[in-house]
């Protein structure tokens, strides 16, 4: 919805609230509700790929097929745990809280 | 110019739709609307239209196909009744949301249980919030007129919302009638060709269609959305003017019949209306200053209009089709007391609720309201708020 400013009224919605662009869900917000969130330990992670395939949403950071380092997208992950589940390495661990630690990278330019 | 023929009412609606054309028409078959759609089928193998027909396994599928094709650009049609409608409920929502010309003929049957094929308003009284223009039609040449102006209205670049071409099961839809069937191209040049707002197919146009939207934005675009139906009630004036310009048949939100000097109203939709109007006039003839409201637009609903077509009225009566389960009335009895107590007037108002099922009503019964009618504007005193026509107490 980042077509819309915030404080838009109710006259500037585009008609059968289409976004006029597409590609645009990168964009909204929809971390908001998360209560724990995913931690990875680096040394263990053999770059399965298994967390970013299973993520429900893109919230799994991957650049030249490796997540290594990467982390999590707090705008995105709702602290499902699905990446955690299907770690086959145990590598992943739901940490209570939904705010992401310092030590976890997760600015979108990482992605 | 057209052709006096005898049809079905179902007959009728194929026949529209064959003259219209539309690009998809994904459907289930349902009674009593089968044979709209069993009708068109068969134009469509024939090769009478160029219509795209996707036989679908089930009403919700039908309208799911229908709101796609919808938004990929193409004029979209479809028919059901009852349980299919009701089966099409949560897409209902989503294509007036999206606001797309959709144009659905709902042939009214008794929505279930028990098991009933037969006519009352239960199935599109019960759609009445989804969003959708709804016409009902008299007779068999109002279904095929309301069809055609359905595809005018919900198409108006200001209103785009999708239409109900109501019709009374059995009563209209296997009823033969004599009607003015028009001829092909000057229907088709009265609709013009569909005019696409949108199109998802317009790839080098990318667009978003039905996102995620919580409540950050969702009240603004519902409020938005409810900017579209004074639009639709002026469309389906403006409509109604230019259809009667063209083939002779004017139309309105209603129809007044002999309302101008009426002390004793009677409000009502569909089939019934037929009989109501000859009730009516048998009534003047006794000396009665009696009159008839006819409904034909019930969304968007004209309270204001209304309000000031009844404003002279001594008392009036509500006949609904149509149980409102808990309401403490029927839903057009609620819709029109509403309207006069909005716009302030205080005028006795009777519902009576009636042919449930396909229960018969018969012109005694509707004469009973008018003596009703009298007796209170006699007294002043209102009588029973809500009473029963043809029911075994």
């Amino acid at each position: 919805m980042s077509h819309y400013p915030p404080d838009a009224t109710w006259h500037e919605m585009e008609r059968g609230g289409i976004i006029p662009q597409a590609g645009n869900a990168q964009e909204y917000n929809v971390g908001g509700w998360r209560n724990e969130h995913p931690v990875r330990d680096d040394e263990c992670c053999i770059d399965c790929l298994f967390c970013w395939v299973y993520c429900p949403d893109n919230a799994v950071y991957v650049k030249d097929e490796s997540v290594k380092g990467l982390g999590f997208s707090p705008e995105h992950c709702k602290g499902c745990a699905i990446c955690a589940r299907v770690c086959p390495k145990d590598c992943i661990e739901m940490v209570p809280g939904g705010e992401f630690t310092e030590e976890q990278p997760s600015s979108r330019e990482e992605a | 110019m057209g052709k006096q023929t005898a049809m079905e009412g179902n007959e009728a609606v194929a026949e529209a739709m064959r003259q219209i054309n539309p690009d998809v028409v994904a459907a289930y078959p349902i009674t009593p609307s089968t044979e709209i759609v069993q009708n068109f089928a068969q134009f469509v193998a024939d090769g009478a239209v160029d219509t795209n027909f996707v036989a679908v396994e089930s009403e919700h599928s039908a309208m799911s196909a229908c709101l796609a094709a919808a938004v990929a650009g193409g004029r979209v049609m479809n028919a059901t009744s009852a349980n299919g409608l009701a089966l099409m409920w949560e897409i209902l929502y989503i294509v007036s949301s999206l606001r797309q010309p959709v144009i659905l003929s709902v042939v009214n049957r008794a929505l279930s249980g028990n098991i009933n094929i037969h006519c009352d308003h239960s199935d599109t009284m019960g759609a009445r919030d989804t969003g959708w223009v709804q016409l009902y039609a008299e007779d068999v040449q109002e279904a095929y007129d309301n069809l055609i102006q359905a595809v005018a209205i919900g198409e108006r670049e200001e209103v785009r919302l999708p239409v109900m071409n109501c019709l009374d099961g059995f009563l209209l839809s296997h009823s033969y009638e004599l009607l003015e069937v028009e001829d092909d191209e000057a229907v088709r040049e009265w609709i013009g060709p569909y005019q696409a707002i949108n199109p998802m197919l317009d790839i080098d146009t990318p667009l978003t269609f039905g996102p995620l939207d919580l409540y950050d934005y969702y009240f603004e675009h519902k409020r938005s959305q409810m900017e579209a139906y004074p639009p639709a009630k002026e469309a389906i004036v403006a409509e109604g003017k230019r259809f009667g310009e063209t083939f002779g048949r004017e139309y309105g939100l209603f129809e007044s019949v002999m309302l101008d000097d009426a002390e004793l109203v009677v409000i009502g939709m569909g089939s019934t209306c037929g009989t109501l109007r000859d009730v009516v006039q048998a009534a003047r003839a006794d000396g009665v200053r009696a009159g008839m409201l006819k409904l034909r637009a019930f969304r968007p609903f004209p309270a204001e209009e209304i309000a000031e077509a009844l404003s002279g009225a001594s008392a009036i009566a509500v006949l609904d089709r149509a149980a409102s389960f808990g309401a403490h009335a029927g839903p057009l009895y609620a819709e029109v007391t509403s309207a006069l107590y909005s716009y302030g007037q205080q005028i006795p108002v009777n519902n009576y609720i009636y042919g449930l099922g396909g229960r018969e009503i018969l012109p005694d019964d509707l004469a009973t309201c008018l003596d009703d009618l009298a007796g209170i504007a006699e007294s002043g005193q209102p009588g029973e708020p809500v009473s029963f026509l043809g029911l075994r107490e």
